[in-house]
């Protein structure tokens, strides 16, 4: 259709190179991910959002958006969704900002900088069954680590498998993913500092700290913030992982979700789900605008180069 | 990156994504003159055989929510195959009953929708008279256990029994009563599948530990108290037993239905390992087969609900280690099959069952009680 339309506009006539119809073909390449995103975004968004404002039988009503709001075990579940996310993206922020910048430092287009990239698209996606899984049979109770600790090194964590069993254990599989995820995301940053900039930096007589301190971390934190909020909302959401690694219905909020529209045992809500996954979406909604106004930062920058 | 994290950022969202798809084909084609879709039992449909014909006619059967070690499966799938040579869709195995009835709404109309439902009793109950079901009487249905108080009007039919038990690793020795497993050598190794609050193998799981403590079905703290004292030892985990971590060694005692527990105690000796079970309690819950309203091959649909209640499919349940509900009368007419009777034997027939009331009830207590007994930091 939309190509069609192309061809027709673009030879048929021999007004090809017009000015009025190459500014409404330009939008035409964008349908397809227009018609994607509203699909696969913000149709799924409005369901979710307008029913919270509906109870189970599809009425205006904001009494589950309130008893959600007031219920003590909703409110625990999102704090400790809140909370994992933010250990994890802080964490992994970190350390994944380093090993960047190890990377970025290295010989571009070197073996360690193609093996790490590859690695990190690859393991940026590493999560779920498989993910827990390769935890338990490595440090598990019954695992490969544990049965070599408890001889040789019984007095450390490693001989009681028991933190992994908990939200500690839980972020350190999450982190497992985020670290991967904010070198894909870092890297470009820190590929685009110019080496120019140290040069003239040093050439005016500046020393290494004032470097960082002047020129390098204001280029980098916006950035090295908007790639944290991206972890954050990257691991608020994730579901999987969590859901075999912790048996408990109503520990996270995305579990909590899924017990309310898959309960087998009469704890079948719909509408809560929807409740619950509408105060999410607020929160995605609030660390995307922030990490929107960030990356607007970022891109000043980059065009200033 | 950004988007798809963002969409798959709540449940909710992804399943309404499903809704999105559209997929719009033709209604049901019925077979010629009679209307198979209003038939309420085979009689009304020229019988078995005439099921059968219409079947061929449609093609294929949509099922959902049947994983393939679960109670035998495998074998009533390829034996419904191999029988009516027709296709077999097998959507989302994994899925709950809550999932199964989900996806029918859905799907409403279209020729992906399910044809028949295998629910758990709180669902089944849940959905009676919304219109969800097809009314549909097997031939059976008169020789089948609990089908006059489940449902008079058919529109489910109670299939098989499970009866709740633990499946542990030969490695571990054996155990001979529930205290046994407070046992140091069981630290970090005791899982229970599915959570009560979601899972209704996970809450009849907590019922049979309660029973066999001397509880009833109206108060579980019995149960939710030893939890707590297996948790407190350490010797409780919290992970969601999967065939995997069951295989590796990761949950080597697993509180678990009797016919998944039945297919693994198989898997385990072809590879050379024992795998017991101890029942310390007979608790179980039948699950239930309905038609769907929207069966978009209604006649398929019917000959399922034939083939799964009739003698060949009990023995199909009794080999998978569930209990089919025409076994009592099978034992009665002296029509079990040898191998069926080896595998499930002639006890395994009165497990006591919780109501849907019973269970709403223990979800009630259990929502702020389980967390607090085994429930982690």
């Amino acid at each position: 259709m939309t190509q069609l339309q192309y061809k027709r506009t673009g030879s048929a006539n021999g007004r090809t190179g017009s000015r009025y119809w190459r500014s409404k073909t330009a939008y035409l390449g964008v349908l397809p991910f227009l018609a994607f995103t509203g699909i696969f975004l913000l149709y799924p968004t409005w369901n979710v959002v307008s029913g919270a404002f509906r109870d189970n039988y599809g009425e205006f009503s904001t009494t589950i958006l309130k008893s959600v709001f007031n219920d003590s075990i909703a409110r625990k579940a999102f704090g400790n969704s809140l909370e994992l996310s933010a250990k994890t993206a802080i964490v992994g922020a970190i350390l994944g900002g380093l090993f960047a910048w190890a990377i970025a430092t290295g010989k571009p287009g070197g073996l360690f900088y193609k093996v790490s990239v590859a690695l990190s698209s690859v393991l940026a996606q590493f999560g779920g069954v498989m993910l827990v899984f390769a935890f338990l049979a490595t440090f598990g109770f019954n695992g490969l680590i544990l049965t070599f600790a408890t001889q040789y090194l019984p007095t450390t964590f490693l001989a009681d498998a028991s933190w992994l069993y908990s939200m500690n254990g839980l972020a350190v599989l999450y982190t497992f993913f985020q670290i991967p995820l904010m070198v894909l995301v870092f890297l470009p940053t820190l590929e685009n500092l110019k080496p120019q900039w140290r040069e003239a930096s040093d050439a005016l007589g500046g020393k290494s700290f004032e470097y960082w301190l002047r020129v390098g971390i204001p280029i980098l934190t916006p950035s090295f913030a908007g790639a944290a909020l991206l972890l954050f909302v990257n691991s608020f959401s994730a579901y999987a992982t969590a859901n075999v690694l912790i048996n408990l219905a109503d520990y996270l909020t995305p579990l909590q979700i899924a017990t309310a529209l898959t309960s087998e045992t009469g704890g079948s809500n719909p509408a809560e789900a929807k409740v619950l996954s509408f105060y999410m979406v607020i929160v995605v909604t609030v660390v995307m605008t922030m990490y929107a106004l960030l990356r607007r930062k970022v891109s000043n920058w980059e065009q200033r180069r | 990156m950004k988007f798809s994290k963002l969409t798959s950022g709540s449940v909710a969202a992804a399943l309404v994504v499903a809704l999105a798809i559209p997929v719009v084909q033709s209604s049901s084609a019925s077979a010629a003159g009679r209307d198979i879709s209003k038939a309420t039992s085979a009689s009304q449909a020229g019988g078995v055989a005439g099921l059968a014909a219409a079947c061929k006619k449609e093609g294929q059967l949509n099922t959902i929510a049947l994983p393939h070690y679960w109670a035998n499966y495998k074998g009533m799938i390829d034996g419904f195959k191999a029988t009516y040579g027709v296709k077999v869709d097998e959507a989302d195995p994994e899925a709950s009953s809550q999932q199964e009835i989900d996806a029918a709404v859905t799907l409403k109309g279209t020729q992906r929708s399910p044809d028949v439902f295998d629910v758990g009793l709180a669902v089944a109950v849940k959905y009676l008279n919304t219109g969800t079901f097809a009314p549909y009487k097997v031939r059976s249905w008169n020789n089948l256990s609990f089908a006059k108080d489940i449902d008079p009007s058919a529109q489910v039919t109670p299939n098989y029994t499970g009866t709740l038990t633990i499946g542990y690793s030969g490695s571990l020795g054996t155990i001979t009563k529930l205290d046994d497993l407070f046992d140091p050598k069981f630290k970090g190794k005791v899982a229970l599948n599915g959570d009560p609050l979601g899972s209704s193998t996970g809450m009849n799981g907590i019922f049979m530990i309660n029973k066999a403590l001397g509880g009833t079905f109206d108060d579980t703290s019995k149960a939710v108290a030893w939890f707590a004292k297996l948790k407190a030892l350490g010797n409780f985990i919290n992970v969601n037993p999967t065939e995997a971590t069951v295989a590796s060694g990761q949950t080597p005692v697993v509180i678990d239905n009797g016919y998944v527990q039945a297919g693994i105690i198989k898997t385990m000796a072809a590879a050379g390992k024992v795998w017991k079970m101890y029942t310390p309690a007979a608790v179980g819950s039948t699950y239930n087969s309905a038609v769907s309203a929207w069966a978009p091959h209604p006649a398929c649909a019917r000959l399922w609900m034939e083939y799964t209640l009739s003698e060949a499919g009990a023995d199909f349940w009794a080999v998978g280690g569930a209990t089919p509900t025409l076994w009592v009368h099978l034992l009665k007419t002296k029509r079990a099959s040898a191998a069926g009777k080896a595998a499930i034997g002639n006890s395994k027939t009165n497990a006591e069952k919780a109501t849907s009331d019973q269970t709403v009830k223990a979800r009630a207590y259990l929502k702020t009680a389980w967390p607090a007994a085994v429930g982690t930091n």
